[in-house]
């Protein structure tokens, strides 16, 4: 801290300054004879920075804490796979880049977190193989080991969401009927019923989330990816994303009791049944009966 | 066995001896059908309905129509301690709880989808083959009611169960109504009893879904087989198959066996179906609440024409008097359907008005022979057909992975574009055919044998066709385009009825102008004497048949 260094450094005036430290009454004439001090505006407002920084360092979100726990070697690591594979589009600090024509060629990354790089990186989807409406999963390019290198390297540009605590991402513990109520209510909108994904305008579309890893759908709905709002802390408690995320996997597991699921895709692919195979069958069917003659 | 004999006999003669029905029982039971694949849709629809009665009364025994509150404790362990009405609650417990529930529920709802699926297969049968002509419009006019009454029956089971698709379905009628000027509040809050979606809508579509539709259906489904039974049923034209007979086999013991049989096979079908493949799976859709709309949201499929109409329709609203006229919700959901049903319910009539043919018709159209109805009909399919595509755009577009948008516009323009489009390429397509069997009348059908003549010229060697083969091609009637008549008589004195005459032979000139007639008689003698003089006859026929 090198603001406190020239404090050090007269360690001896400021010891004097606090030597008549006794006793409750004396505290009171002690601060109001030293009032006039030469350095007693210095030492109030060290007391002041030193109160504000603990009351910071214990209030604020964690993530800073997690800026800081990240080794510098790993920040280093992430910063120099973030320059070959990124930084084309995102710059070489994740500060964005805009083209002649205005066009964005990647966004800026400072803020976005952690968990947006080990969403974006981990399903695949960034690197990016051309622009399109939206980025699809794909296979993923990078290990884990250098998913978190690049993750701590953004995360340590400005604080942003982290990735989730591993308590947040246990299944067994959610409560699926809630989590069915709340996917409906937040999410079935553009993801359908059970996660089947759907179409949106433009080109864009919410994906399947058959298959995806409890991990990324929390990160998912904590960075709000693509064409996705996002679902902060606030508005949907990690509980409320462990029943969701619990939810999704015991939908995605459960049998279909009624035979073919056909998609679970509802109406559309039940009339294209009705008519291709029920009808289609049924006509053969009369052609086979009137062929079989009765004049035999 | 001769002693169950006579006891039969014996019964038989007591009941015949004090109600007479020999007479009436001999004439019936030998009564006539003809056998044609396509006789037998209207058969499909018949047993689907059957089956759709059996086993709807199964699920009457254990579903409760009431929006009721309840939280939920039963088998679906997902569902536990979830709020929602008791019609879903019992739904889920006729799924999960009731032995061979879900399998009901499944027969039931694609015996409803296979149900419509074959009226109007059957519709589109009697449509292209004129088999709606004189003296069959009034079942024509009860088959337009029937189709109705079975959406109607569809959209209200639909809604029964109360699931996010049923509610979504009902929230979409509720905003068709509230489109419809001055009155559309009134009208909701009538159905709803109060403001959507109220508690009452569930109890009121049970008895119409149960009891009112139903038995309409049944009423109609009665009067339509007997006008049927009466006017005995149309056939294809044949050598021994005329106007005034029907040819084909006794309803006792041949249509019998033969309908018998095929009830078997649609009812095996349907639950083949139903055991197999699941269908409107309510426990993943999850109870309804007003707040959620999901996505994938779409009616069944004979609904789906109208869903599709609101999807593409450009967002027009205007105000009068501070009054909001919703035109993109009015026009796909109030008037789409009544500008389908009406010239539908009225086609017979229109088309008499082209022919001014008010005889009996008792033998079928082959559909090429009348190519402008087969052409309009073939364009309200793909008006059709482009609904229902509008209909699961979102489905589509993910499934082809293309924008929604595009979907969107290709259906705004094709709508406009591409019906008359098919029209043209149906008439042309059938003027084409026609022209090909006139062909093989003539000059007899391609052997593959080509010949080469002393002086180099190649021609294919034609075998004459037999006699009943050109029977086969030529037993329709020549339908010729009306001639108005002149505006005046010798005198001067004007026609009084010349402008509806010219109205009629206009429309007229429309069905007919084109068509390729089949060759006369003398066309056919001299065509067989003498080919060159066919020929040149032909090529007078086919340029005049182009003016």
């Amino acid at each position: 801290m090198p603001r406190s260094l020239p404090g050090r450094s007269r360690g001896s005036r400021i010891g004097q300054l606090f030597s008549g430290l006794n006793g409750g009454a004396s505290i009171g004439r002690l601060l109001s004879t030293r009032r006039r001090h030469p350095l007693a505006a210095i030492a109030v407002l060290v007391a002041v920075l030193f109160t504000a920084g603990g009351a910071y360092a214990a209030l604020a979100p964690s993530t800073s804490q997690n800026v800081q726990a990240a080794s510098s070697t790993q920040i280093d690591e992430g910063r120099q796979l973030f320059a070959i594979g990124c930084s084309s589009c995102h710059g070489l600090n994740g500060e964005g880049q805009v083209n002649d024509n205005g066009d964005v060629l990647g966004p800026s990354l400072i803020g976005v977190g952690a968990a947006a790089v080990d969403f974006q990186v981990g399903t695949g989807r960034m690197p990016l193989a051309a622009p399109s409406a939206q980025a699809e999963r794909k296979p993923v390019s990078y290990n884990q080991e250098q998913i978190d290198a690049m993750a701590a390297f953004v995360a340590s540009l400005a604080p942003g969401p982290e990735v989730p605590d591993e308590q947040y991402l246990d299944t067994a513990e959610g409560n699926v009927a809630r989590g069915g109520e709340l996917f409906r209510t937040n999410c079935s909108q553009c993801h359908n019923t059970t996660g089947q994904g759907g179409a949106l305008t433009m080109g864009q579309f919410a994906p399947n989330l058959t298959g995806v890893e409890p991990r990324h759908i929390y990160e998912a709905m904590i960075t709000g990816p693509q064409a996705m709002p996002v679902f902060s802390d606030q508005t949907v408690t990690p509980e409320d994303k462990r029943d969701i995320i619990a939810f999704l996997e015991s939908v995605q597991n459960e049998p279909d009791p009624g035979g073919l699921a056909i998609g679970r895709a509802g109406p559309v692919a039940e009339g294209l049944w009705a008519w291709l195979v029920g009808i289609g069958l049924l006509i053969g069917m009369a052609t086979w009966i009137v062929t079989r003659s009765s004049k035999a | 066995m001769s002693a169950i004999v006579n006891g039969a006999g014996k019964v038989v003669d007591f009941v015949d001896q004090r109600i007479t029905a020999s007479n009436w029982l001999k004439r019936n039971i030998r009564k006539v059908f003809p056998d044609h694949w396509s006789f037998l849709l209207g058969e499909i629809a018949l047993f689907s309905f059957i089956m759709i009665l059996l086993s709807g009364v199964f699920l009457t025994l254990w579903f409760k129509p009431t929006m009721a509150h309840i939280m939920y404790e039963g088998a679906y362990v997902p569902m536990r301690d979830v709020g929602m009405s008791e019609a879903y609650a019992s739904t889920l417990e006729i799924s999960f709880e009731v032995r061979g529930g879900l399998l009901m529920r499944q027969v039931h709802h694609w015996g409803a989808l296979i149900f419509l699926a074959a009226m109007s297969a059957h519709m589109l049968r009697i449509f292209f083959t004129g088999a709606f002509r004189k003296p069959r419009e009034i079942n024509w006019l009860i088959g337009v009611i029937l189709l109705v009454l079975g959406v109607a029956a569809g959209f209200t089971g639909y809604s029964l169960p109360d699931d996010l698709l049923s509610g979504t379905g009902l929230r979409i009628i509720e905003g068709g109504m509230l489109a419809i000027p001055i009155v559309g509040t009134y009208l909701s809050s009538f159905l709803f009893g109060g403001e959507y979606p109220g508690d009452d809508i569930i109890a009121r579509l049970y008895p119409m879904h149960i009891l009112l539709i139903p038995g309409l259906i049944l009423a109609l489904v009665a009067a339509h087989l007997m006008i049927l039974w009466y006017q005995k049923h149309t056939h294809w034209g044949g050598p021994g198959k005329t106007n005034t007979n029907v040819a084909g086999a006794p309803f006792f013991p041949i249509y019998v066996a033969k309908a018998g049989g095929f009830q078997f096979i649609v009812m095996g079908v349907i639950v083949l179906l139903a055991a197999t493949i699941q269908i409107n799976p309510v426990w993943l859709w999850g109870p309804y609440d007003p707040s959620v709309v999901s996505a994938g949201t779409q009616p069944d499929w004979y609904v789906g024409f109208l869903d599709g109409a609101l999807r593409v329709m450009p967002a027009w609203e205007f105000y009068v008097f501070d009054h909001p006229i919703t035109m993109s919700v009015l026009i796909p959901a109030i008037l789409l359907p009544g500008i389908i049903l009406t010239p539908l319910a009225l086609y017979p009539w229109i088309e008499q008005r082209a022919t001014g043919d008010t005889r009996e018709h008792h033998l079928l159209d082959r559909p090429r022979n009348v190519p402008v109805r087969t052409g309009i009909g073939v364009a309200f399919i793909v008006f059709y057909v482009l609904l229902w595509i509008a209909g699961g755009n979102d489905f589509f577009a993910t499934i082809l992975e293309i924008p929604v948008n595009w979907i969107t516009w290709f259906i705004r323009i094709g709508i406009f574009v591409l019906p008359p489009l098919a029209f043209f390429v149906t008439k042309r397509i059938c003027l084409g055919l026609q022209r090909r069997d006139r062909d093989k009348v003539m000059h007899g059908r391609e052997t593959g044998i080509v010949m080469v003549s002393p002086d180099g010229e190649f021609s294919e060697l034609h075998a004459p066709l037999t006699r009943s083969q050109a029977y086969e091609l030529t037993w329709h009637e020549r339908q010729l385009p009306s001639d108005p008549g002149p505006a005046t008589d010798a005198n001067g004195i004007p026609n009084p009825n010349y402008r509806s005459k010219r109205a009629q032979a206009r429309l007229s000139r429309f069905y007919f102008g084109d068509v390729v007639q089949k060759p006369t008689r003398e066309e056919l003698e001299s065509a067989h004497h003498d080919g060159h003089g066919a020929e040149a006859a032909q090529r007078d026929e086919l340029t005049s048949g182009q003016q």
